[in-house]
């Protein structure tokens, strides 16, 4: 074991947190002994925190259209996407604009 | 890893501007948006001073948005609108209840006078006393026939839409061409270009109509 660890904050909002117990922020910690692309905390997401319809959240191995990422309050556009190799600390928002006008 | 804002502020950039692919931060792509916002307005002649708009408004995202934007550039501008937040309650216990209270937070945040209708007021009806009326709601059922909502994606900007593009979309194309659906009693030139047309086609019309009678 490395011992070390990679702390996130995930949130999820505009709905999103439907999909996870109603929670909308929570504190998880990641086996920091390999390198965390956004790709894979998706993955984490699915097998761990996901309570419903995965379908409604994930959509071939990126998020649905019509969710926004934003890692530390910047849209994952400027930080490459899936690409992004995540952080100690980084705080990660999924919010959901899928609720209509 | 960041990105600086292509404003040259000297702050880091927080998104990529879909309209236009400029990495900006918060300020300089608030500015921005709400610039050119104003600059149709003023372009397009949308508002007389005096006029007074109402903001048709659903609690949701979009027109939270147009709310903040219109009273914002009001005050800023001097445009000297009245504007009111106009919002329809259909009666549905649990939906519209909700997002009628995010109107009223539009309505304290922004400062603007909120007016409900009722569909009670209207019609005398609310939907709930409907479904009462007609049986239990979950004895409602739709045909096979009935056409039913599609969610699709919008073809222009990607989101998530039931409409073909969605209604983002068709604002910002009507703003771009200064056909605003915002406006109380407003007419758009090209609202008047069409009446101007079928005003000489009904014309042309008896014209010919007189002509093949003789
Ligand atoms: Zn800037
Ligand atoms: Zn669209």
């Amino acid at each position: 074991m490395g011992g070390t660890d990679l702390p996130l904050v995930l949130e999820f909002g505009g709905g999103a947190e439907l999909l996870f117990d109603n929670v909308k922020k929570r504190q998880v910690t990641l086996d920091g002994s390999k390198t965390w692309k956004i790709k894979e905390l998706l993955g984490w997401i699915r097998d761990n925190l996901l309570r419903e319809r995965p379908e409604l959240f994930l959509q071939n191995d990126s998020v649905r259209p019509g969710i926004l990422v934003l890692v530390n309050d910047a849209d994952w556009e400027l930080l490459g996407e899936l690409e992004y190799e995540l952080q100690p600390n980084d705080n990660v928002l999924f919010i959901s604009t899928l609720h209509g006008g | 890893m960041s990105t600086a804002c292509k404003s040259k502020c000297g702050n880091r950039a927080v998104l990529k501007r879909p309209k236009t692919g400029d990495a900006l931060c918060k300020e300089c792509f608030f500015l921005a948006f709400e610039t050119e916002i104003h600059n149709t307005i003023v372009e397009n002649k949308l508002f007389k001073n005096g006029d007074r708009v109402a903001i048709a408004a659903s609690g949701g995202k979009d027109s939270t948005v147009l709310a903040y934007v219109l009273a914002h550039l009001n005050r800023k501008y001097n445009y000297g609108l009245n504007l009111v937040l106009l919002s329809i309650d259909e009666g549905i216990t649990g939906y519209r209840d909700d997002s009628l209270e995010t109107v009223k937070r539009n309505r304290d945040d922004y400062g603007l006078p909120l007016k409900i209708l009722s569909y009670e007021e209207l019609y005398g009806w609310t939907m709930d006393k409907i479904v009462a009326q007609i049986g239990r709601s979950e004895a409602l059922a739709f045909k096979d026939t009935t056409k039913k909502v599609v969610r699709g994606i919008c073809s222009k900007c990607g989101f998530v839409s039931s409409q073909q593009p969605c209604k983002a979309c068709v604002l910002l194309e009507g703003l771009n061409r200064g056909l605003p659906k915002l406006g109380i009693g407003k007419k758009s030139k090209g609202d008047r270009m069409i009446a101007q047309q079928n005003k000489e086609l009904a014309l042309k019309e008896r014209a010919n109509l007189v002509k093949n009678d003789f």
